[in-house]
């Protein structure tokens, strides 16, 4: 086993002395336990301490190391060397966002974008400590579970060909973060964001190409919460139509 | 350096071209193969026999008041789906410029092939 | 001074070339090109019927030149797929709850394709 060899290509750019990025590739001792997060580390460990990538958990909970394994938007710490094997592994900075440096991004955007929805519960009114706990049944939690798994690991927005075309698009996973809130029988913010959904960068920017469904690594449906929000938006501009405000 | 404008939100109008877009899709996705196969492959083949689509047929019920509304919807909403799509689909490619004059002619296309249609039926009944 | 020089990639104009998932994408929204010449065509055949006998069957005529057999087979083909990705994509717009969870996929494609089916049949009865 140990004299089998991978090939691990990676899209360095170290702005001090690029002008643009240049591909560099590695050989280390193959292994089927081995995931493309710790190849990473093999490699800055044992033969190029200056390569730069993200990760802290290396369990899929953290969403830090995404990035583009032959030209798919994955978590380097959830697919493996054995996946690939015998075939070389390309990996390059995740997709649709400005290139920090080697495969570090820049993620402002997405931040800002995640911020902007105002993602936490705004009541309807303060309630005291006294009051107890807000009761939520587990049929009125399904409603919305699933699109808070979220991770905020970027994928989705790699794989998404409109965010691409225009980076005013507010995107899939802070479009499923305005799902999961306006879904929670506890908020009583929709109306708030239901502002940034009705925009032509909100849900009407999406043409459903459904690709964030198909890399989220935590099933989030980001495209299932767009079409649902899209219907929203339709009854909404009704409403908007026989009374507007 | 913190923003103090406050955002202006823009309500877009996509939801009624959605919604015809939706209507369309479903409606081709339903009827448009099985009529594409029997006015465009089986009739002009011969397979279906000699009476299919006979004019006489065709007439009378292009001309009755229920088959000029089917015949109105099976050709005139599928447009609002296609080129809808088209429209979307010309962004996809790069045609980045002109935007307001693309849905201009993207609906306007749609529009005056539904009047067409539908003055065409009106002057037959 | 900031040493930061973020690099920013273009997107290539045939990006939904390189990957087989833009492409399908891409062929599923290009369908609506072969079905809109389709309605012309049918839109066509009916100005020909409001002008007659003569008319009408010189429009059926036409539709038996090879080109235009070639034409609709292609079309057929290319409905068939977008019938194919709408019934795939349709259950992500249902949000039905039946005893506390979602709706299975599955059941709402399975129902589609039998009316589906039945709509076909329907179109078959209506022209013979
Ligand atoms: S929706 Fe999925 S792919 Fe997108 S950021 Fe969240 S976890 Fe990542
Ligand atoms: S290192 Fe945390 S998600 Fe991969």
């Amino acid at each position: 086993m140990t004299d089998n060899i991978i090939e691990i290509g990676i899209l360095r750019y170290r702005p001090e002395e690029d002008d643009k990025p240049v591909m560099q590739t590695y050989e280390i001792p193959y292994n089927d336990e081995m995931s493309i997060l710790e190849a990473l580390h093999y490699i800055k460990d044992h033969l190029d301490s200056t390569v730069s990538f993200r990760w802290s958990c290396r369990m899929a909970i953290c969403g830090s190391c995404g990035m583009m394994v032959n030209g798919i938007p994955k978590l380097g710490c959830k697919v493996f060397l054995r996946d690939y094997y015998p075939k070389k592994v390309t990996l390059e900075p995740l997709a649709n966002f400005p290139i920090e440096r080697d495969l570090v991004v820049v993620m402002d955007d997405f931040i800002k974008k995640l911020e902007a929805i105002k993602p936490h519960i705004i009541s309807k009114k303060k309630k005291c400590l006294t009051e107890g706990t807000h009761k939520q049944t587990p049929a009125e939690m399904e409603k919305y579970q699933q699109f808070a798994m979220c991770i905020n690991c970027g994928l989705c927005y790699a794989a998404c060909p409109q965010y691409a075309l225009d980076k005013k698009f507010t995107g899939p996973a802070a479009l499923a973060l305005i799902a999961r809130y306006n879904r929670d029988n506890r908020d009583a913010g929709a109306a708030q964001r239901m502002e940034i959904v009705n925009q032509e960068e909100g849900v009407w920017g999406c043409t459903f190409v459904g690709y964030c469904s198909v890399v989220c690594p935590k099933d989030v449906d980001p495209a299932a919460a767009i079409q649902l929000l899209k219907i929203d938006s339709a009854k909404d501009y009704l409403i908007g139509m026989f009374k507007p405000d | 350096m913190a923003e103090t404008f406050e955002k202006v939100y823009k309500r877009s109008h996509e939801p009624i071209f959605w919604g015809l877009f939706g209507a369309g899709g479903m409606l081709t996705a339903f009827i448009s193969p099985a009529m594409i196969l029997i006015t465009g492959v089986l009739v002009p083949l011969g397979l279906l026999g000699h009476e299919t689509l006979s004019y006489e047929k065709v007439h009378v019920f292009a001309t009755s008041w229920y088959g000029a509304i089917v015949l109105f919807i099976l050709i005139a909403l599928p447009l609002w789906h296609t080129l809808h799509r088209i429209f979307h689909g010309l962004h996809d490619l790069g045609f980045h410029k002109g935007r307001d004059i693309q849905q201009v002619f993207c609906y306007g296309f749609a529009f005056a092939v539904s009047v067409f249609v539908g003055t065409i039926l009106l002057q037959m009944a | 001074m900031s040493k930061r020089k973020p690099y920013i990639r273009d997107l290539p104009v045939d990006w939904w070339m390189k990957q087989l998932f833009y492409t399908k994408y891409m062929i599923r929204e290009g369908s609506s090109v072969l079905v809109t010449i389709y309605a012309l065509v049918l839109a066509w055949g009916l100005f020909r019927l409001s002008q007659g006998e003569v008319a009408f069957n010189a429009w059926l005529g036409s539709l038996q030149s090879p080109l235009a057999i070639i034409f609709h087979l292609c079309a057929f083909i290319l409905a068939l797929y977008h019938t194919i990705t709408w019934f795939s994509l349709s259950p992500k717009l249902v949000d039905i709850q039946v005893g506390g969870k979602g709706l299975d996929e599955r059941i709402i494609i399975a129902v589609e394709y039998i009316v589906f089916a039945i709509a076909t049949v329907i179109c078959f009865l209506v022209v013979i």
